[in-house]
């Protein structure tokens, strides 16, 4: 990690459901202390759009499902000493992943897109049209893993992780501890 | 054939095998033999005659590969798809077939005459490439062969009418003739010493069970079949479980790719084995035992339905067998269907009682609660032999063979790179070298000892000993040259254990898709030396939390490669020092999403300028 006396700390949400940023900011008021540490980088927390320069530590909420996504994830990648995969998308695809399970069609991109957009009976899209915006990025033929599309240092599962464990993992790696998270938070049954 | 036809035979069928929901494996191979599937109908016609649900007969019918759902062929024909095979040319092969009836593998003609399908080792290593067609075996096919048996087979030439010369030994007895070989390339002192039979079990006659259970523990016999589990000590276990009724089952479902051995045990020393049930059957108090013949010896069956018979008119089986008052045992043959796991013991059972080839939950142990929930001894082929000769000639002849802990001979069925492929009856403790020397392969590169579920060895191990000591086997060792693709052998394995998985346990069923994806991942040179620890551990936890023997071994091509060859690893793994995955190929995961959308990604591709 840099010699800076603040660490810097970038985080971002791809396919995921901001869940995991919640969870952080359930952290409440210790989030006071974690300033005093840390400098937000690029973050929906300070809503700063693009990494200004070289942070310690990346968290990444949300696997990958787009362009945009893969985009954003790889500049976290070069940016980011540290990379640590937050909550079941990142680490397996979570929710996301269910549409790859159309597998076993000629062209499953375009039966999920069917299936979302044309074809279910629970859909209510007037033009019949599935969204083709310019704007828009382009959807990949499935979702993949933060893992599947770069190298991820740190997992830290749950769905989300709790705020409890996202501050342990946090103040260790700002102190350049080796992680040592209590079984009680990273047990889920 | 019109519906009532159809009714008409299958009840008949259910009625030979006394309406029995036990025998529904016969029941069907017999329907699958007549109708060449087993539809909806007839599972319901199954259903209703023996008193069970049709999703009941649907669950077995799945399980096993030799029955199907969908009408096969008059003639079927399974080429064998084991890497032996593979490496001898069964590609070439099947594309001759496939070329000439006009159908591709999996298929079945329009017609209804053919089906191409592949099968897991047919335990015939030694003569690859082979297929069976119906229940005919046809070895070493060539080219040519393959040609002229598919345009024989397309003017209507039955399968049994294709073969141009039996095999040796008995493969040319009557009820046999087979073009296979035996190829016992060397008869030891145990197995294949005189056929003369009958002694042992004269002398068993003669003694108490608890003599001849003491004989077999002091002989040092231990199982045949792999595990090694000593003999003796399964059988007063057995004994000791107190039971109105107890069962011997001669376990001949040879599975394991590479294992031929029994087929040839059982063609020319069948009444060794028999007699060695019965001998079991007198030492544990039991009087039915079952011969699980596997599928692809079909062909063994008439013969050795009549050398039962055989034993029965000489007395040796049925009533008061040897003229003793009250021993009675008889032995009938169970037919498998094409399934690997029914070499464990419990899914033999599973199997046996006309049940899903499912593992059973252990304990209790088979030989505590097994068949029927009785006591049942289920024993290999060659163990059975063996104790038919320990008790004819003694415990310390057979012990004084052989090392301390693995007493006697080993019939060691050799194929692959090697010049003199076949059968060799060895002492323990013969090493490998000695083994490559007999066999012709002394250049052998790797070789693969106990099959897939075994360890594949290097040049510096040969000096190692076959014995339960150091080297178990079962009895296969495939032998490889240095022109063979070591990844290829061990995502061969991993296919083969993919198929052959129950999918009753997650470790087993996912654990080894995701094991074959990433060897394919290094093949590709898309992996990063953390795919090895990824290997390594995942191997770990499918061994460890897999619920039989199959998923217990099933990684152990990946783990004993990476021990014995981390070289052939090594070299094609590749760094990434920016962290990004060589694996992940935006191009291609956006090459659709663009053809949906009509435009091209502004992120991506770089000349858009839109």
């Amino acid at each position: 990690m840099s010699d800076s006396p603040k660490k810097r700390l970038a985080t971002t949400s791809l396919a995921g459901c901001f869940g995991c940023h919640m969870s952080l900011l359930d952290i409440d008021e210790r989030i006071l202390a974690l300033i005093e540490q840390v400098e937000f980088d690029r973050s929906p927390i300070n809503d700063i759009k693009k990494i200004t320069r070289r942070c310690d530590v990346g968290l990444i909420e949300g696997g990958c499902c787009n362009e945009e996504n893969v985009h954003t994830l790889q500049e976290f990648r070069r940016k980011c000493d540290v990379l640590v995969a937050v909550g079941q998308c990142a680490i397996m695809g979570g929710l996301p992943v269910m549409r790859n399970a159309i597998m076993h069609s000629d062209d499953p991109l375009k039966e999920c897109l069917y299936e979302a957009y044309i074809d279910s009976p629970y859909i209510q899209n007037d033009n019949h049209q599935i969204p083709n915006d310019p704007a828009l990025p382009l959807i990949l033929d499935r979702v993949y893993s933060c893992s599947e599309v770069v190298k991820i240092d740190y997992q830290i599962p749950g769905c989300p992780p709790s705020g409890d464990m996202l501050w342990q993992t946090l103040t260790s790696l700002i102190e350049g501890r080796p992680e040592n998270l209590p079984l009680e938070l990273i047990k889920y049954d | 054939m019109t519906t009532d036809n159809q009714h008409d035979l299958i009840t008949d069928i259910c009625t030979r095998y006394g309406n029995d929901k036990g025998r529904m494996l016969d029941i069907l191979t017999a329907v699958q033999e007549r109708l060449r599937c087993i539809d909806e109908t007839s599972m319901h016609t199954i259903a209703d005659t023996i008193g069970c649900s049709r999703i009941e007969v649907e669950g077995v019918v799945t399980f096993y590969s030799f029955f199907s759902v969908e009408r096969k062929g008059d003639i079927t024909i399974r080429l064998c798809d084991d890497i032996v095979d593979r490496f001898a040319g069964m590609k070439e092969i099947s594309m001759i077939f496939e070329e000439e009836l006009g159908i591709k593998l999996g298929q079945t003609s329009d017609d209804g005459r053919f089906s191409i399908d592949h099968a897991a080792c047919i335990g015939m290593c030694d003569q690859a490439p082979a297929a069976l067609i119906n229940d005919v075996v046809i070895t070493s096919l060539t080219p040519e062969s393959a040609r002229d048996i598919a345009q024989k087979l397309k003017t209507g030439t039955p399968p049994q009418e294709l073969l141009n010369s039996v095999g040796d030994g008995n493969n040319a007895h009557e009820l046999i003739r087979a073009m296979v070989n035996n190829n016992i390339r060397r008869f030891g002192e145990v197995l294949f010493d005189d056929a003369n039979t009958g002694k042992g079990l004269k002398q068993a006659l003669h003694q108490s069970p608890q003599d001849i259970i003491e004989q077999v523990i002091e002989s040092g016999l231990r199982g045949c079949g792999g595990a090694g589990f000593p003999t003796g000590r399964k059988w007063s276990m057995a004994a000791n479980t107190p039971a109105t009724e107890r069962y011997v089952i001669c376990n001949a479902d040879e599975g394991e790719p590479g294992t031929f051995k029994d087929r040839v045990l059982l063609t020319e020393r069948a009444e060794l084995v028999i007699e060695g049930m019965t001998i079991a059957a007198r030492a544990i108090a039991s009087t039915q035992g079952i011969i699980y013949l596997r599928g692809e010896y079909a062909y063994l069956k008439p013969y050795l339905e009549a050398c039962l018979q055989s034993q029965r008119d000489s007395n040796f089986l049925g009533k008061n067998i040897g003229n003793v008052d009250g021993f009675d045992f008889d032995i009938r043959i169970q037919l498998g269907a094409g399934a690997y796991i029914c070499g464990e013991e419990s899914s033999l059972i599973s199997s046996c009682e006309g049940l899903r080839g499912e593992p059973k939950n252990r304990p209790p142990y088979p030989v505590e609660k097994g068949y029927l929930d009785c006591p049942t001894l289920v024993n290999n082929v060659e163990t059975f032999a063996c104790i038919a000769r320990i008790i004819e000639r003694g415990a310390q002849w057979f012990n004084s063979i052989g090392t301390d802990d693995s007493s006697g001979t080993k019939l060691i069925s050799i194929s692959g790179d090697c010049d003199r492929p076949g059968v060799y009856e060895l002492p323990y403790g013969t090493t490998v070298h000695e083994l490559l020397k007999l066999a012709g392969a002394e250049q052998a590169a790797a070789v693969q000892v106990g099959g897939p579920s075994g360890q594949m060895i290097d040049p510096t191990a040969y000096g190692r000993k076959i014995c339960f000591e150091d080297l178990p086997t079962g009895g296969a060792i495939i032998v490889f040259g240095s022109h063979r693709n070591i990844l290829e052998i061990v995502e061969y394995y991993l296919d083969f254990f993919i198929s052959e998985s129950c999918g009753y346990c997650t470790p087993c069923r996912v654990g080894n898709v995701f094991l074959k994806e990433r060897i394919g991942k290094i093949r590709k040179g898309f992996a990063e030396l953390m795919d090895l620890d990824y290997l390594r551990e995942l191997s770990n936890t499918v061994i460890q939390t897999s619920r039989c023997g199959l998923g217990q071994t099933s990684p152990k091509p990946v783990i004993s490669s990476m021990d014995n060859f981390p070289l052939v690893y090594s070299a094609l793994l590749k760094e990434h020092p920016d962290g990004m995955r060589a694996s992940f190929d935006i191009q291609k995961t956006l090459e659709e999403s663009r053809h949906l959308a009509k435009r091209r990604s502004h992120i991506f591709d770089t000349s858009y300028d839109n």
